[in-house]
């Protein structure tokens, strides 16, 4: 960062003595603090993320032995011995139970994100619009329990739902339950932990912050000029909001869905905590295949699995990310 | 005048359900927290039963060397790697703002979102299996604290750059040049301009990471080690066999002093910015 500045210098005084000399000037002067910058966290993340990831695809494609994974390529008689294993593959794609796996582990992560958008949508607006005076402290409000621990309060909600629980006396109360009960999200009525409910409720709970954010950012920047001039053209407040507040929200609002999406695919913490043996997710299966079946190179093909599943939501994410925060300069 | 607050409904109902609404939000948010802290201190160990007001737990835990050592070493390592994070993140942030063209700064981008939102259980395995290729290879390192805190520098770093990148994206980039034309070193420049001017976000950035360490269960269960168990690890396998008191009276100490952090560092960090606001209108008005 020092050397940074020192670059800027450099080419401050570069730029004041003669502008034309600039492009090449910061060619030669600039790349070591340049290369410093760039170079230090650049490589670290290729050690340590984009290496790990590669090794998993190769481990991916090998064969378990008894105590660990074959390697792929080895010297056999002196000559070099490529091994690809595609039966992990295989076995994936013809097993009914991970492709089942891989559907509502999608599933749930969808309903969730929809479930979040919807709460998190006016949350975020009303927010948004609030008295400047008080907007600092509803943020903080909805930053905090996101500083205390989410395992904590994924675990806060298997009290709240068990027998005798506050909100499981509340959703008898009100017979919420028989309309979860005809929705098939729980299997019969009262029982409320260890369901596809809970399950849900739990990601919604954790994950609302992550879509109300980004939604926020987006809609507190907006100019409110814009639906001024709607309703001067005749615009009604409702087509003035539809037509002008949402379409800007645009970026928020995939960035909040990807943000909640993306993580939920591969939960692991509250399906085991709260989703019971009976509800399937994916990263429930990559844990026991590691960690129960010891099967590494299987875990590995889940793994990549998973990666494809998520890759367009993660390049959707990639690139709304820099556009709301583009936006939000 | 009916949009002039910017809602598409009567200001008058406008302001009703939005109320409403809020408020709804804000008790599912905080429902959970209340009632782990409210059976943190009930007499009886069966849960949703109320018995009476007792001190048992906190005492149980005061005792508990299991959960006290994880505290420990949880704390340990997401100082470090909070640490770490900062400064990782701090030059990947430089990098990514100061330099909009390079060579592969998509792929950077990239990395650094990714695992932003990448489930965790793909950077654990992903991690565990580098690290045994290369113990494989050389035979070392072995999993423990160490491996621990390599997994969360690379999430904490993500963060910190994030952070970090939003600050400096709204800083002038004239209050450094003005500074280097009244003869500031690349260094004095830095130290006294740049620093105090994202040290706010430093500080946000720090201790964002130093919360997710200190929260983290599955990258810590891929990475760990015999006699490497932090504090979230024991209160999973314990909240995993069902509810118990004194992971309440955790959750409960952890909450008091997470909150009170959080309100005193966000407090002090906007009287901050507010004096700094203060300060440049002062600087800017004319001389009369």
């Amino acid at each position: 960062m020092v050397s940074d500045v020192a670059c800027r210098a450099d080419s401050l005084i570069q730029a004041v003595s003669d502008t034309s000399a600039l492009p090449s000037a910061r060619r030669s002067g600039w790349w070591r603090g340049r290369t410093a910058v760039i170079g230090i966290p650049y490589l670290w993340l290729v050690a340590f993320f984009l290496l790990p990831f590669l090794i998993v695809l190769k481990i991916s494609f090998s064969e378990m032995e008894l105590v660990t994974f074959k390697d792929l390529l080895t010297v056999h008689e002196g000559v070099l011995q490529l091994a690809l294993k595609y039966s992990n593959y295989v076995f994936l794609t013809q097993d009914d139970l991970y492709f089942a796996t891989f559907v509502s582990s999608v599933k749930y992560a969808g309903l969730t994100t929809l479930l979040c958008l919807l709460i998190g949508y006016p949350f975020a607006y009303f927010m948004a619009r609030a008295r400047a005076t008080v907007q600092p402290a509803l943020l903080m409000l909805v930053m905090l329990p996101f500083w205390t621990s989410f395992l904590l309060r994924v675990y806060a909600w298997k009290g709240l739902l068990g027998e005798g629980g506050w909100i499981s006396e509340l959703l008898i109360t009100l017979h919420v339950d028989e309309l979860l009960l005809s929705a098939g999200l729980i299997p019969a009525l009262g029982k409320f932990m260890n369901t596809p409910f809970s399950l849900n409720l739990g990601m919604v709970y954790s994950y609302l912050p992550f879509m109300v954010l980004p939604l926020y950012a987006n809609l507190s920047k907006m100019d409110l000029r814009l639906l001024e001039a709607a309703a001067d053209l005749g615009a009604t407040p409702w087509v003035g909001f539809w037509r002008i507040t949402v379409p800007l929200s645009k970026a928020g609002i995939i960035a909040g869905s990807m943000l909640v999406f993306i993580p939920c695919v591969g939960e692991y913490v509250i399906p085991e905590l709260l989703g019971g043996p009976q509800t399937l997710m994916i990263g429930r299966v990559l844990w026991d295949e590691f960690f129960s079946n010891n099967d590494w190179p299987m875990a590995a093909t889940v793994a990549i699995a998973m990666v494809l599943l998520i890759l367009v939501p993660l390049a959707l994410f990639n690139r709304y990310q820099d556009a709301a925060r583009e936006a939000s300069r | 005048m009916k949009s002039s607050n910017g809602t598409p409904f009567g200001a008058g109902f406008a302001r009703i359900f939005g109320r409403g609404w809020l408020s709804a939000g804000y008790v599912f948010l905080y429902l959970p927290i209340f009632s782990l802290i409210l059976y943190s201190f009930n007499e009886s160990p069966v849960p949703n039963m109320w018995s009476g007001f007792s001190l048992k737990w906190y005492e149980r835990l005061a005792s508990d060397s299991e959960m006290l050592n994880g505290l420990w070493l949880s704390l340990k390592i997401a100082f470090f790697a909070a640490t770490a994070s900062l400064v990782l993140g701090t030059l990947a942030a430089f990098a990514l703002v100061k330099y909009p063209v390079f060579r592969g700064r998509t792929l950077f981008n990239g990395m650094i979102n990714a695992p932003l939102v990448m489930p965790d259980v793909i950077i654990g395995l992903s991690l565990l299996l580098m690290l045994v290729s290369i113990q494989r290879a050389i035979g070392s390192p072995d999993r423990g604290a160490m491996t621990i805190w390599m997994g969360h520098l690379l999430l904490g770093m993500a963060y910190a750059t994030v952070v970090v990148q939003a600050r400096l994206r709204d800083l002038n980039p004239a209050l450094e040049e003005a500074a280097m034309d009244l003869g500031a070193r690349p260094g004095q420049v830095f130290l006294l301009v740049t620093l105090p001017l994202i040290g706010q976000s430093l500080l946000s950035a720090w201790l964002l990471t130093f919360t997710l360490s200190f929260d983290d269960v599955v990258l810590s269960s891929f990475l760990s080690g015999p006699g490497s168990t932090t504090m979230p690890l024991v209160i999973f396998s314990r909240a995993r066999l069902g509810l118990n008191p004194t992971v309440n009276a955790v959750a409960t100490v952890i909450i008091a002093v997470v909150s009170i952090g959080v309100v005193i560092a966000s407090w002090s960090i906007a009287r901050a910015e507010r004096q700094r606001a203060r300060d440049i209108a002062d600087a800017q008005r004319p001389e009369e």
